[in-house]
């Protein structure tokens, strides 16, 4: 947790964790996508890419105090938030509405789906921190085709205005499915856009989780400093899918696809950490094989939860109706009727 | 004639429009390069060119937006919005804009601008791409919504939405895509006029009215229900706005008994309409009270319970049961 602070770069117990995050990460996606494949799952999006964005920010943050509002990529490469969130996005993945409840405790938003909608969230949350006086940040993910979204725009402007303690983690990933980021944007760079907001914008390789974390880790400390946020472009590449929907070969040409894998960011970062000898093959089997404990578990629990038939009806206010009352018991009948 | 999905009457339609009128373009999110993410608009971009099938920004607010314009610059715009939840990113200009183009401009200005939209539940999609919102939409003035029920009516729809010099929110059921499929015909100028429902099935015991794939459970109803000798219509309205209440009245008239089976949660979704609508014109020619079949009041729900919050065959045959329960 000092490290945060730290500037001269992670702790080395840090860098190991920030690889067995990022190798959790890419196990964690890749199951989820075949079990999609099998059925067992529903529509993912995988993590494939992104995984030193997100561990390499989140290992520059203070979960205790900071807040992730997440798009929907990110959800694997957040174990250092705990496994509850991979827990909890499996059970999101089988279509259980428990998957979008992570405890209390746990500053983490529930996966969006509806792009940029949570960028004004975290400003929000990021001044309802600073109004209150209470410590931590908010970080906002989001990708380089969200960003065309007027609610980035609306949020970035009002964040610098009020300076309130925001990172804009923009994932530029090159692609939003098919648009490439040339038909995104004629800016040199995302992070140029910063200027007009009058703040900050820095734009890092989004594959190097030490880089990630460095910027982030002056992001933050500008923004619990009161100086208030910064717009960071990670910079990185898509390695396969939109999504389990999606066909990349009808977009992506096959050569650049088998460039990005060529700087796949995992085995990237688990050479690197080889090379200075922080890591060997025995810590990387044992990083796989606490992975796939996790994840195994996960989906087991997630596919074994119980679930009402009339579950939905809950949560949708602190009182139902008196409609939704009658609503829900006529569901019960029909469904004792095996006519729901 | 030849066998098509609703996907490809759609594509079919939009391609021969295009080659129609020069002044048609066609714009949204991966629309050109990938074909829309349901191949919409498949093979569009290498007959038309980068020009008139338009890869944009994400950015609904955007694409909305630009329609007024272009229409106002002479162009007849067709924007697909990805799907219709994330029309929610582009209401003020859909409501507020696109809606009231004409009228802001005191007839200034047409709008010939189709908005095409998937939307509908039972493919298990993520959060907001499910959302029957059409009975929010309709109370728009000065928006029509039409809403093809099947390939040949898609088609032949589509065709008459781009001609409209009106705004026309074109809804397709995601359910529908690839599992609806019609005889078309290779005629060109297959064009249905908005505005007019269809009796796609005759009976007189009860009329089961319904919208977009819900003609589809309604139609699968009335079999089951006439195993048992009962003898049910199905009126397809294809079009909310403009409503064909004649249509409406005459064959709610003629049953006495009236089911609306429709995906939107209950509370003034557009089945209340369609109830008030036949009270206003059918009272006493009724036998027992409307029924509606409707999602319920809840945002549409996470992938395990999709199927309990869809009408169903199972509820809409429940429905009619119990409007045939009263005695006359
Ligand atoms: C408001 C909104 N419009 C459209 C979509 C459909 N959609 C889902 S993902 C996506 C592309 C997103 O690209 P980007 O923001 O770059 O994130 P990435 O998927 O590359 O991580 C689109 C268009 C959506 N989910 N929300
Ligand atoms: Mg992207």
């Amino acid at each position: 947790m000092t490290s945060a602070a730290d500037q001269r770069g992670p702790s080395d117990d840090d860098l190991r964790g920030m690889l067995r995050t990022m190798i959790a990460a890419r196990i964690y996606s890749t199951r989820c996508f075949n079990l999609q494949r099998q059925g067992r799952l529903g529509t993912m999006a995988p993590v494939d890419g992104n995984e030193a964005v997100v561990v390499g920010t989140t290992y520059a943050l203070q979960p205790e105090h900071d807040w992730i509002f997440p798009q929907y990529r990110e959800q694997y490469a957040l174990g250092r938030y705990g496994d509850e969130v991979i827990r909890r996005h499996a059970l999101y993945l089988a279509g259980h509405p428990e998957g979008s409840n992570y405890p209390a405790g746990l500053n983490v938003f529930p996966c969006q789906i509806s792009l940029a909608a949570q960028v004004p969230h975290a400003v929000g949350m990021a001044w309802g921190l600073m109004r209150q006086g209470l410590p931590g940040v908010a970080v906002a993910f989001f990708g380089d085709g969200a960003s065309s979204e007027g609610d980035f725009y609306e949020a970035a402007n009002f964040a610098a205005v009020i300076k309130a303690p925001v990172v804009f983690m923009l994932v530029n990933n090159g692609w939003a499915i098919s648009t490439p980021t040339s038909m995104q944007t004629a800016a040199a760079t995302f992070a140029d856009k910063a200027a007009a907001f009058g703040m900050p914008g820095v734009r890092v390789d989004g594959r190097d989780p030490i880089a990630v974390w460095e910027v982030v880790t002056a992001a933050r400390a500008r923004a619990v400093a009161g100086e208030g946020p910064t717009l960071v472009e990670a910079v990185t590449h898509r390695l396969g899918h939109h999504t389990t929907a999606d066909d990349p070969t009808r977009y992506i040409p096959v050569e650049q696809l088998a460039a990005a894998r060529a700087a796949d960011p995992v085995p990237g970062f688990a050479a690197q950490l080889h090379s200075v000898g922080l890591w060997d093959d025995e810590l990387q089997a044992e990083a796989e094989a606490a992975a796939n404990a996790v994840i195994d578990d996960a989906v087991d629990q997630a596919l074994a939860r119980p679930l009402a038939p009339d579950a939905f009806f809950d949560h949708v206010f602190a009182q139902p109706t008196p409609r939704m009352t009658q609503q829900r018991a006529l569901l019960l009948e029909l469904e004792a009727e095996g006519r729901s | 004639m030849t066998m098509r999905t609703m996907v490809e009457a759609i594509n079919l339609t939009l391609a021969r429009e295009m080659a129609r009128d020069d002044r048609v373009i066609v714009f949204g999110e991966d629309v050109g390069l990938n074909g829309g993410v349901f191949r919409a608009t498949d093979g569009l971009i290498d007959r038309f060119g980068r020009d008139r099938v338009v890869d944009t920004p994400l950015a609904e607010a955007l694409i909305l937006g630009t329609a007024v314009g272009l229409a106002a610059a002479g162009m007849v715009p067709v924007p697909e919005i990805q799907f219709l939840g994330f029309s929610y990113q582009g209401f003020h200009q859909l409501a507020g804009q696109i809606a009231r183009l004409r009228y802001r401009s005191n007839g200034r200005f047409d709008a010939p601008i189709t908005i095409r939209a998937p939307f509908g539940g039972g493919v298990r999609t993520p959060e907001l791409h499910s959302e029957a919102i059409e009975g929010q939409l309709a109370n728009i003035p000065g928006l029509k919504v039409v809403m093809p029920s099947g390939a040949r009516n898609a088609a032949g729809l589509l065709a008459a939405a781009i001609r409209d010099p009106d705004p026309v929110l074109f809804l397709e059921p995601l359910r529908g895509y690839r599992s609806l499929r019609d005889d078309l015909p290779d005629d060109t100028e297959f064009v249905e006029p908005l505005g007019r429902a269809e009796v796609v099935r005759d009976g007189d015991d009860v009329v089961i009215v319904a919208w977009s794939y819900q003609v589809e459970v309604a139609r699968r109803a009335a079999e089951e229900l006439a195993e048992d000798g009962i003898s049910v219509a199905v009126l397809d309205l294809r079009s909310l706005v403009p409503l064909d209440i004649d249509s409406l009245a005459s064959i709610v008239s003629r049953c006495g008994r009236v089911v609306v089976a429709e995906e939107a949660p209950q509370t003034a979704g557009f089945g209340g309409e369609v109830v008030a609508t036949i009270v206003e014109h059918c009272f006493y020619d009724l036998e027992a009270p409307p029924q509606r079949v409707s999602g319920y009041d809840v945002p549409f729900p996470m992938a395990q319970l999709e199927d309990r919050y869809v009408p169903s065959v199972g509820r809409v045959v429940a429905g009619c049961r119990r409007v045939l329960e009263v005695a006359p």
